[in-house]
């Protein structure tokens, strides 16, 4: 079950060129506003239809353009979760995610999705608002509603244009966690657009680097992320890499283990359960780098790394990935510090983490 | 109180009115769509069109139609071969009736689709409805109200029109006498004031619950949609 789009499609002065792939899992879209993010949606889901291109699901050609072939929206079942949500107003919570069922292929045929209305339900959380009108809903659970109605019509993709733009902080962490299950659920594979690296860092396992209707970079999320290179195309403050690590012993009013392949970590605020292995974003510009082992150092977390590459920006700021067993750390320090301390490629050293330093935020669930 | 001639006027006055408005608001939801959805070259011809019954003399109106709808007319002849006349008939007063009051429906439907939002559509287009699917099940819940308004403006104007119809179809005493006319043949004969003033508080009357029942329908429809 894999998406393939190359389309192009000119409105104004902005021109988009853009092919990519998607395939089981999470794949997220990113890029800042104006980089052609809801044009590439829009293509996909078929409210636009470029002016040239071809689009496949599963092997299924969606447009192609020097076929002549444009497959209605209506038909492509393609759920899709708007950054509004878009219920519809007159309908209840339950009336909305029974709107689609009719055009859905029966459950359990084909390649429809193993999610029955119960699972999806259990899985979002919304059992208690089914007889409510969306009117009186809150945003995090408007675009609750939204994901179950877009899952409820059995897509084949689900396509989810930046779901939690509209929302706060606390709403955003209220959905993450739905979001992760849904992830872990492998139950549909995801198009995920967003400007948020947080939320990718959290959520995804591709991610498709767009900038300016072009796409600059496509790979596995720990790979792009931890690559110093791409540092300028995140943003400085934004740039990190994200690090499996599981839980080895809990301490839930201090700092508890967790193992990673490079050695242990130890943070504050986990509360998962021993054994489980989470998601840790870890931003390049909380980790020092010193050449030789500290001592008498506040940080907990000291680990032997290897400078596996260097980028060096126009500014002040250089940015170093650091080989840590299998995973990659990336760490921010001045071009200044990087020539004292004569760091290059290959070059043995230690990277320091503080432990506050890692926000709950950017600390996910994971299955497995 | 009231003598058969004007329970006859009434009654048709109600006939024509129900029957103009049954017919002619299928024709005004589809025109209004169309000129609230889509572009195209002709819109504002389309436009200018419908409403040119609002801004014409009602007498030119009916003129026209007795031109067109007559039975030496060019669409009245071809209709008179298949059995329907309209000149000098009920039918013909209702067909002035509904165009006149044609424009009204169709810019207060026009404007309630207007503000529904067209992304609404495109979610239940991904949701795997045709275009007449989501407007049945979206579109056409959501302007409810707008269509009552039009209908009960389409409807007062139909019970009201006058100027078209007695161009059209004359003023005949239980065929064509609506209650304008009758009011207006009333006045038109001496010592014919009381039958007037009788026949204009029961105009009054049936326009005033006309209102005030959309009124309430409204309010209903409204608490409905927004739940």
């Amino acid at each position: 079950m894999s998406l393939t789009f190359d389309i192009s499609h000119r409105f104004g002065a902005f021109q988009l060129e853009a092919q990519a792939e998607a395939g089981p899992g999470v794949t997220a879209l990113f890029g800042p506003s104006g980089s052609g993010k809801t044009s590439i949606a829009n293509a996909i889901a078929g409210l636009v239809r470029p002016d040239a291109g071809r689009i496949t699901l599963a092997g299924d050609v969606l447009l192609d353009h020097a076929r002549g072939v444009c497959l209605p929206a209506a038909r492509r079942r393609i759920g899709v979760v708007f950054q509004d949500g878009r219920l519809f107003p007159h309908l209840t919570v339950a009336q909305n995610i029974a709107f689609g069922l009719r055009y859905a292929p029966p459950a359990g045929t084909g390649n429809a999705l193993g999610l029955d209305a119960a699972a999806i339900q259990e899985m979002l959380g919304i059992g208690a608002l089914m007889q409510r009108h969306p009117a009186s809903l809150s945003g995090g659970e408007k675009q609750r509603v939204a994901i179950a109605r877009a899952l409820a019509m059995r897509p084949r993709l689900l396509l989810m244009d930046e779901p939690l733009a509209a929302l706060d902080g606390p709403r955003k962490d209220e959905i993450l966690p739905y979001l992760e299950r849904l992830r872990d659920s492998r139950a549909v594979p995801i198009v995920y657009i967003t400007h948020s690296m947080a939320e990718i860092a959290r959520l995804a396992d591709r991610i498709v680097v767009l900038r300016e209707g072009r796409v600059l970079r496509a790979g596995d999320v720990t790979d792009v992320l931890s690559d110093p290179a791409m540092v300028p195309l995140i943003g400085v403050r934004e740039a990190g890499s994200v690090l499996v690590a599981r839980v080895v012993t809990l301490n839930s009013g201090g700092l508890s283990r967790l193992a990673i392949s490079g050695g242990e970590l130890r943070l504050p605020g986990i509360e998962a359960q021993v054994g489980k292995s989470l998601r840790i974003r870890i931003l390049a510009q909380d980790v020092l780098v010193s050449r030789t082992q500290p001592v008498g150092l506040s940080s907990r977390n000291i680990l032997p790394a290897v400078i596996e590459a260097v980028h060096r920006g126009d500014g002040p700021g250089v940015a170093l990935s650091l080989r840590l067993g299998e995973d990659r750390l990336l760490a921010r320090i001045t071009a200044d510090a990087m020539d004292e301390l004569q760091l290059a490629p290959g070059v043995s050293c230690y990277a320091v983490l503080k432990a506050i330093a890692v926000a709950r935020a950017d600390i996910g669930a994971m299955s497995g | 109180m009231l003598d058969a001639a004007a329970w006859d006027a009434l009654a048709l006055s109600l006939q024509v009115s129900v029957t103009a408005v049954v017919f002619s608001l299928p024709l005004a939801i589809a025109v209004a769509w169309v000129l609230a959805r889509r572009r195209f070259p002709g819109h504002a011809m389309l436009s200018a069109l419908v409403h040119l019954p609002l801004v014409l003399p009602p007498v030119v109106t009916g003129y026209l139609l007795l031109l067109a709808f007559g039975r030496n007319g060019w669409i009245g002849g071809a209709l008179a071969e298949v059995g329907i006349v309209f000149a000098f008939r009920w039918t013909g007063a209702a067909l002035a009736a509904g165009i006149m009051g044609f424009p009204l429906m169709v810019r207060a439907i026009q404007l309630s689709i207007e503000a529904v939002d067209p992304k609404l559509e495109e979610a239940a287009a991904t949701l795997g409805a045709g275009r007449w699917a989501a407007f049945v099940r979206v579109t056409l819940p959501l302007i409810g109200p707008g269509i009552l308004a039009g209908t009960v403006l389409g409807f007062a104007k139909a019970m009201g029109e006058f100027g078209a119809t007695i161009t059209f179809v004359a003023n005949i005493p239980g065929q064509t006498q609506t209650l304008p006319s009758a009011i207006y043949a009333f006045l038109s004969v001496p010592g014919g004031e009381g039958s007037a003033m009788r026949l204009v508080i029961l105009s009054a009357s049936v326009a005033i619950a006309a209102v005030l029942v959309s009124e309430w329908l409204s309010r209903r429809m409204a608490e409905r949609i927004r739940g």
